[in-house]
């Protein structure tokens, strides 16, 4: 008996692993919960309602790409189907709708939930069940630095303190006896920002000689910005979020004030930039970076990418061509649908977040030409490369070359 | 000394809009004897509505009172549907109403005009004065003139008219009122539209500098509250005061107060709110508290 009953199991185990590889089929394909024979399961929070709700279009322009592959056949035979819901930009609603999404719905993955505390509130439960969280919507730095800790969570767009890296060699470079004044929202957000322009000024940090942070449920930004002009700052840096941006570059033309202004690149899609010409301001010397194709930028008229963008996006009635975000969602979707695509037969939640996290090796059509999506074991930054552009008033300008940011995260 | 005056001048500015909106809290108030939250997201709905207009090619001089008639209809309608069939429940059943009100009004803007944050049009000059090296824009100033414009009209409606007469009268007497032949309902809800109509004024002034979306009264109404708290919240011309002396409160606590700096600006306006209901529970313009009964 005893020589018998190890015997036995191995034939178990052995069974138990061919009906787990598809049974009688013959395939040796090998998946996980959210995927069957004809379809992908992904999920998705985001805030479609509340104060962030301009970001809600992202999950709209990323199932119009998943739409589109689906209506080219999908990912290797198997249809996407993506799971919006609504969180509101509140922690405490993405929470019980990503459980919701991970043991109701049984999602394959989680992919691109929008916000720094929405997904950070939810990345010690994703990585407990070993879910993978693919591309957040976030640039904190923290989901590529922190990746060791939290090995199912990534995110996609570069990290903000690399933003702030370009820009404290632009300002060195042009600028090298600026007078510099932060305007900066007083959380992770603001913060990150301005740890990466510190860290980017290096011992030139003492250039920075005023700082002023403002709440979100602040009426404007008018006693910062006065008190950031008399202080003497002639380089004004805005690391805010759309709605304040918008208001801080009114408020700076209203106070007769022309500094050189430096705009994160969450603020600087054009759209943005009408707004606040049309509401005042004079957007003079402003530089920001990109590493995205702006839709509303001519030179890409012609361009296989924008073409591409334009067919995939017609299949959301809901979504303006020319809204930065979608171009996002949509680049971000293309992604998700290469690594998807590389797991082939393997379609497993490890495979998947193998290949993400130190495989990843793109070109992506909705990008800057150059910009290339790698990761490797040690690196789990996807996007390290922008561009320097600077405001014509009317478009953006691309200034220079791509600049490489890789390996200067400390 | 120059940035000091240029921070009290930005917090009159933005105290301008606070009073814009104090303004029709205060009318709801003298209708009903109640603070109406929905305010801020009903002025919002109607300039979306002005928005609209404007979009379709009307004219601003022709859309705006268009958007003013509309907004007081939407007004008394939103009374006789809403509020009429409790009217005589508990203040704060009609509190929570007021409330659902506000978070219905501001998705149904949302589910319509979307959340993108869009320009609008302003009679005003996007540029600012110079006044010895302080500058105030004329849209801001634009705003505070047309809250004056407005202060004006409510007081002349509500001590100089019989109809302003017999609104208060609805309001602090109804049993009374109605003895007398009032129609104490339609009182109130000429009440709610006039309010509707001042709120609309409000949005549609404010729109060019907040930039209209569907949260754009949500940072502004917890100040405009503490503006018509401050002035006697029975008190247009308590409203409007107290609205300047809470933009410039906050501005100034924001800039110089140690430990404040831009991150509590609104716990500033809360303070305001608390230290006034404890200190002087009637304002700086209001009368002994009448009840309602």
């Amino acid at each position: 008996m005893g020589r018998i009953a190890p015997r036995l199991a191995a034939v178990a185990v052995f069974m138990v692993t061919l009906a787990a590889c598809g049974g009688g089929t013959g395939t040796t394909s090998q998946t996980d919960v959210g995927i069957t024979s004809n379809s992908i399961l992904l999920g998705n929070t985001i805030a479609q309602s509340g104060p962030a709700a301009a970001y809600g279009t992202i999950a709209n322009a990323e199932l119009a790409y998943f739409t589109y592959i689906n209506s080219q056949g999908g990912v290797n035979g198997r249809k996407i189907n993506f799971k919006i819901l609504d969180d509101a930009y509140n922690p405490a609603q993405t929470v019980p709708l990503t459980k919701q999404l991970v043991e109701q719905d049984q999602v394959f993955a989680m992919f691109s939930g929008l916000g720094t505390q929405a997904q950070t509130s939810v990345r010690d439960y994703l990585n407990s069940k070993k879910v993978p969280q693919l591309f957040v919507a976030t640039g904190a730095t923290t989901w590529g630095k922190d990746f060791a800790s939290n090995q199912w969570t990534m995110s996609w767009q570069p990290p903000y303190q690399g933003e702030s890296h370009i820009y404290a060699k632009d300002v060195l470079a042009k600028h090298s006896s600026a007078k510099i004044g932060v305007l900066y929202q007083n959380d992770d957000y603001g913060q990150d920002y301005l740890k990466g322009l510190t860290d980017g000024l290096g011992a030139k940090a003492s250039m920075i000689v005023a700082k002023e942070s403002y709440d979100v449920t602040a009426a404007n930004t008018a006693a910062q910005l006065t008190k950031l002009k008399a202080a003497g700052v002639d380089t004004l840096f805005l690391f805010s979020t759309p709605g304040f941006t918008i208001k801080s570059l009114v408020i700076v033309t209203l106070l007769h004030w022309q500094p050189t202004i430096y705009l994160n690149s969450v603020s600087n899609p054009q759209v943005y930039m009408g707004l606040a010409a049309k509401a005042g301001a004079a957007n003079q010397n402003v530089t920001s970076v990109s590493y995205l194709k702006d839709p509303t930028d001519s030179q890409w008229a012609g361009d296989d990418g924008m073409k591409l963008y334009k067919t995939v996006i017609a299949n959301c009635s809901k979504c303006d061509p020319n809204d930065g975000f979608n171009i996002y969602g949509v680049a971000v979707a293309y992604t998700m649908v290469d690594v998807l695509k590389q797991a082939g037969s393997t379609l497993t939640r490890a495979n998947v977040m193998k290949i993400a996290s130190s495989q990843l090796n793109e070109t992506n059509p909705f990008l800057l030409p150059g910009v290339k999506l790698t990761t490797t074991s040690s690196d789990h930054f996807p996007i390290m490369q922008e561009q320097v552009i600077t405001w014509t008033g009317t478009g953006w300008k691309l200034q220079g070359t791509l600049i490489d940011e890789r390996g200067t995260i400390k | 000394m120059q940035e000091f005056f240029q921070q009290v001048v930005s917090g009159i500015a933005i105290g301008g809009i606070f009073a814009s909106l104090a303004l029709a809290l205060v009318l709801i108030y003298n209708a009903m004897g109640l603070v109406n939250f929905a305010q801020g997201e009903m002025a919002m709905f109607a300039t979306f509505v002005a928005y609209a207009l404007i979009n379709r090619g009307m004219s601003y001089w022709i859309a705006f009172p268009i958007t003013l008639v509309l907004a007081f209809g939407g007004g008394i309608l939103i009374q006789r549907l809403v509020i009429k069939p409790v009217e005589r429940a508990p203040v704060l059943t009609l509190v929570i109403i007021t409330l659902g009100l506000a978070t219905l009004v501001n998705g149904f803007a949302g589910f319509i005009f979307g959340y993108v944050p869009r320009s609008f049009p302003s009679p005003f000059s996007a540029d600012s004065a110079d006044l010895f090296g302080v500058f105030i824009s004329y849209r801001d100033m634009g705003v505070i003139a047309v809250s004056g414009l407005v202060l004006l009209g409510v007081y002349l409606l509500l001590q100089r008219t019989t109809v302003g007469l017999t609104m208060r009268a609805a309001a602090h007497h109804p049993e009374a009122s109605r003895l007398l032949g009032v129609q104490v309902s339609w009182m109130l809800a000429l009440g709610w539209g006039l309010a509707s109509a001042v709120g609309a004024v409000s949005g549609i002034m404010v729109a060019p500098i907040l930039l209209l979306e569907p949260n754009m009264m949500q940072s502004i109404i917890i100040y405009a509250f503490a503006a018509a708290v401050l002035g006697g919240i029975e008190s247009p011309l308590g409203a409007v005061i107290g609205g300047l002396i809470v933009g410039v409160t906050v501005n100034l606590a924001g800039a110089y107060l140690p430990g404040v700096g831009g991150d509590l600006q609104l716990a500033v306006g809360l303070a305001i709110i608390i230290a006034v209901l404890i200190a002087r529970p009637n304002g700086l313009f209001g009368r002994a508290a009448i009840r309602r009964v």
